[in-house]
């Protein structure tokens, strides 16, 4: 199903929105993710689609349907929660039924299918437990049976990972991707963890201060984030980020001066502080880039197949990748460099980035709108 | 020796009001009666050991059939109404008022009457009740042209329920409205989301949830209820006759009106019987051990 929020506005008390002019498409099928920090209003975004807010302005519709006014129980979304919300005192069958017995399913279809359910999250053997007795990876279960048994047209997952440990997390990450490929359902995630949407979604949404920063694709984002901000919260290691000063098409970083192509840049010119990004992994040992950069080694956290080195740049800090049969001292200096083509420049007042092919404006536009 | 005596200063300190006061007022009473039952002590005041004669005379009271089944009937349907009717009204309050500020407004005015001073309240509903055609009840009949009933000497029974249910059910209500506003909202979102209908939210949601408080509440009016008397003094004295006279109400006439101070203790040493054995049995009935232990919910 395909769903659209059109200028959508929430709030909570007088003084702010919550959510403000927010708009969204999300095509048939489509796994989109709502990522962005706490507080940003996706969580009461998620809420707003499943029908339990209602907006104070703006249009929601399921495939060209208006569903402002629509119950939560008319809209066919299947949903699981942060908290996974089981029912306490029913069995694993009885709350991954308890959606149909609402529906009115006759007795023997019901169990039917809620076993069946039941048997895509691989829970078939735990039928007559209480939630109490299950782990948290096995309510989460029960509550991704529970959401999808029904055959929704949406399925809301509402932080359904916060909870678990990281191995965890990877497996469920997985078993989410395959149902939602199986049952070509249409799939909004809210997170507030970027590899969590990055692996699991075709789409991205991050927000802030409920507005959407930008709308794209997980590689799209990683490689050409449009705002500072979505920089900083997408990858791991963040990436780096050191001041700089750009003029014409002159940038100054730290003692060295570099010319950057004027066709490369989306600036007028006038002198500006800047941002200067570097993802950790286009930054190698030794000065084979364009951009030099020296620094004192401050940390070295290796993790098996790499070795992450923190190296103190003046008061900042930088992260890159060393090979992991490379012995680092720490005190030593190291000079470090990137290729030119690897750098990301953003405003420092607005936030903007101001490299010309990392947003290609028309389309976003076109995306968010 | 002077170890000991500096260990257990502070703990005496501490604890000796309480034990006195709890002592004094609790224990000894209870323990009072007991030996009271066993005299035939009148206005005289004298200690005259009888054995069991006191409690020979209430197996042939011949009023004791009556006032054991009024005592029944008061307990059983104000039990009820307490219960059932403070339950719906902590939902009514706490789930379908979500405004928090209208449901607390709701709730102070239904304990109105359990903080007003029974004599005042009492007096209310003697007004209500009242025989004239100026009884409030009644003026509501004028408007459909029936006369004037005498409410408290035609239905003293019912009349009486009613008072001690409407004013109990304050004290299930801020029980239950607590327990319910502690289940967490996703719980009501979920099933919102599973298309549960009302009716299912309350059943399937609410009443597990208040499992715990729903026996408490029982148990508890339920004893109350037993020795509470004073609505019913102030509102029919137990009368006409015996019509409303409960237990506890009667050991009250028979040492205080009577002066059969011996006699009432035995009656209120049976009351004190009653409701230990039905402690046991609503403990044990309903699993209180297991629902003392710590919340599902998490």
């Amino acid at each position: 199903m395909k769903i659209e929020l059109k200028n959508i506005c929430k709030s909570f008390n007088k003084k702010s929105n919550t959510i403000d002019h927010m708009s969204l498409t999300i095509e048939d099928g489509e796994f989109v993710a709502l990522l962005g920090p706490s507080g940003c209003g996706k969580s009461t975004t998620m809420l707003m689609i499943a029908g339990i807010y209602k907006p104070d302005s703006g249009e929601i519709y399921f495939d060209g349907q208006l569903v402002n006014d629509l119950e939560p129980k008319d809209r066919n979304i299947g949903m699981v929660f942060q908290s996974y919300a089981l029912y306490p005192h029913m069995t694993v069958l009885e709350n991954i039924a308890f959606p149909l017995k609402q529906q009115k399913v006759p007795k023997e279809e019901r169990i039917e299918r809620a076993k069946q359910a039941a048997e895509m999250v691989q829970l078939g053997h735990l039928l007559d437990r209480k939630p109490s007795e299950l782990s948290g990876g096995q309510q989460q279960r029960v509550a991704l049976a529970r959401a999808i048994v029904k055959k929704p047209k949406v399925l809301l997952l509402d932080e359904p990972m916060s909870n678990l440990d990281a191995r965890l997390k990877i497996e469920m990450r997985e078993e989410i991707s395959r149902i939602q490929k199986e049952l070509g359902i249409t799939t909004i995630l809210v997170t507030h963890d970027q590899e969590e949407a990055m692996t699991m979604a075709d789409r991205i949404a991050v927000m802030r201060d409920g507005k959407i920063i930008q709308y794209s694709t997980p590689m799209e984002l990683y490689n050409h984030p449009k705002d500072y901000f979505v920089a900083q919260f997408i990858g791991t290691p963040p990436m780096n980020f050191l001041k700089g000063k750009l003029s014409n098409n002159q940038l100054r970083l730290r003692n060295m001066t570099i010319e950057l192509d004027r066709k490369w840049l989306d600036f007028d010119g006038e002198e500006t502080d800047v941002h200067v990004g570097i993802r950790p992994h286009d930054l190698k040992l030794g000065n084979n880039g364009d951009i030099r950069i020296r620094g004192i080694v401050h940390m070295v956290e290796p993790i098996g197949h790499s070795q992450i080195v923190n190296v103190k740049v003046g008061n900042e800090q930088v992260r890159f990748f060393v090979e992991p049969n490379i012995k680092m001292e720490y005190g030593r200096e190291v000079e470090i460099s990137a290729d030119i083509s690897a750098i990301h420049l953003f405003d420092k007042a607005t936030g903007r980035s101001l490299k010309k092919d990392s947003v290609n404006q028309g389309q976003i536009e076109e995306l968010v709108s | 020796m002077g170890s000991v005596l500096k260990r257990w200063k502070l703990p005496a300190v501490m604890l000796g009001p309480f034990i006195i006061l709890i002592s004094l007022f609790y224990f000894l009473p209870v323990v009072l009666i007991a030996i009271l039952a066993f005299t035939s002590m009148d206005s005289a005041m004298r200690w005259d050991f009888n054995g069991l004669a006191n409690f020979q005379k209430l197996v042939t009271d011949p009023n004791i059939g009556v006032v054991v089944k009024n005592t029944i009937i008061y307990v059983g349907f104000t039990l009820l109404f307490n219960v059932f009717f403070g339950l719906a009204l902590g939902i009514l309050t706490t789930y379908f008022i979500q405004k928090e500020s209208v449901g607390l407004f709701f709730r102070t005015i239904w304990m109105l009457p359990r903080i007003s001073p029974p004599v005042v309240y009492t007096l209310l509903l003697l007004w209500f009740f009242d025989p004239s055609e100026y009884g409030v009840l009644n003026s509501l009949r004028a408007l459909f042209n029936m006369p004037p009933d005498k409410w408290l000497t035609t239905h003293p029974m019912t009349a009486v329920i009613l008072a001690n249910g409407l004013i109990g059910a304050s004290f299930g209500m801020i029980i239950f409205s607590s327990a319910i506003k502690s289940i967490p909202k996703d719980l009501f979102y979920a099933a919102s989301v599973d298309g549960a209908s009302q009716w299912s939210v309350i059943k399937d949601i609410i009443i597990p949830a208040v499992r715990w408080p729903l026996m408490f509440v029982t148990l508890w009016q339920f004893l109350s209820l037993l020795t509470s008397y004073e609505y019913i003094l102030l509102l029919t004295n137990g009368g006409p006759l015996f019509e409303s006279e409960v237990l506890a109400l009667y050991s009250y006439h028979k040492a205080f009106q009577n002066f059969e101070f011996g006699y009432g203790s035995a009656i209120s040493l049976v009351l004190v019987l009653i409701a230990l054995i039905f402690s046991a049995l609503m403990w044990k009935w309903f699993g209180m051990k297991k629902m003392m232990g710590s919340s599902r919910i998490e």
